[in-house]
């Protein structure tokens, strides 16, 4: 847990560092990361904004990237407990972190325990480690002589890097690349990072019409 | 910018609470699950691919995507993160310092 919460630091800490270096105002990346308290989705509006993008089209890139929470959300209802506040806070806190954390463990409680653990852990050091970054990327001045605009390409590279070993995913990832590198030919900033899912959607009918079908044939 | 604050905010909020609040004992078949874990994959890599080499409309010069694959090449070689994000940025602020844009 605390290797994660360091190397959670550092993203953190760029995160900051680009978005202020890149003419964003100091206040955005910190209140990002307290309200959305994602990383790759803060990453992803900040990259569209930076790149000249539509305040819109950089949330929906966002919420995009988010929506895998709405399934870490069904796995952990039990996790979170019955009371209502609990609930609703040990929601901000679900993560790719603190589900898996959670997932490694059998018994209830120290689901529990994990996920909390790590929540509140993460939860303080990236919003310290970006608001650290932030301040530091006002006394930088240009991201771009430093090479700060590399930085967070390689550092997406490389937390998708294990995934990419399973040959679907792989496909899939290198195909939506593709098709969103040709668009922004034509298309608004941000815009062709969403026609990348193009990739995936004859995978998602063909699931759609399956369940489908296996509803039927029980009904 | 206020505007991509608070939808990304509340939405991921919603997006948060479907699970614990609404969605009760319902849950998703595995190949959902799945599914929606490539797509996630799909856009961060996307993403990757093309903040690397564009610039908007505009290819992004070379010294960029350079960096960016020397950061993938230490990704293979299992460097830690933040080797591998000081070492992509520093190639390409070095390419730049060299007259390479």
């Amino acid at each position: 847990m605390g290797l994660v919460c360091v190397a959670d630091g550092v993203v953190g800490l760029s995160f900051g560092a680009i978005a202020v270096s890149g003419g964003l105002p100091l206040w955005f990346p910190i209140a990002l990361s307290l309200l959305v308290f994602a990383g790759g989705a803060q990453f992803a509006a900040v990259g569209v904004l930076l790149a000249g993008g539509d305040p819109v089209t950089a949330a929906v890139t966002g919420l995009a990237l988010n929506a895998r929470l709405v399934a870490y959300g069904l796995t952990m209802t039990e996790v979170l407990g019955h009371g209502r506040l609990a609930r609703l806070l040990g929601s901000h806190l679900i993560l790719d972190e603190s589900v898996a954390f959670a997932m490694k463990q059998t018994e209830p409680a120290a689901k529990r325990a994990a996920f909390w653990t790590c929540g509140i852990l993460i939860f303080v050091v990236w919003n310290l480690a970006v608001l650290a970054g932030a301040l530091a990327g006002q006394a930088i001045g240009s991201a771009s002589s430093l090479g700060l605009d590399a930085a967070f390409p390689a550092l997406l590279f490389a937390l998708v890097w294990p995934a990419l070993s399973n040959r679907t995913t792989r496909h899939r990832a290198l195909g939506g690349s593709l098709l969103a590198l040709i668009s922004t030919q034509w298309v608004a900033p941000g815009l062709s990072v969403l026609i990348a899912l193009l990739a995936i959607v004859p995978s998602v009918l063909r699931s759609a019409r399956d369940q489908a079908t296996t509803t039927q044939t029980r009904s | 910018m206020h505007q991509t604050l608070w939808i990304l905010a509340i939405g991921t909020l919603c997006f948060r609470l479907i699970g614990p609040f609404w969605a009760g004992s319902s849950r998703l078949t595995p190949r959902w699950q799945a599914l929606i874990s490539d797509a996630t994959i799909v856009l961060l890599c996307a993403l990757a691919v093309v903040s690397s080499v564009m610039d908007g409309h505009q290819f992004a010069g070379w010294a960029r995507p350079i960096g960016v694959l020397i950061g993938m090449v230490l990704t293979l070689w299992k460097a830690p993160f933040p080797v591998i994000v000081i070492a992509a940025a520093g190639a390409t602020a070095g390419l730049r310092y060299l007259g390479l844009s």
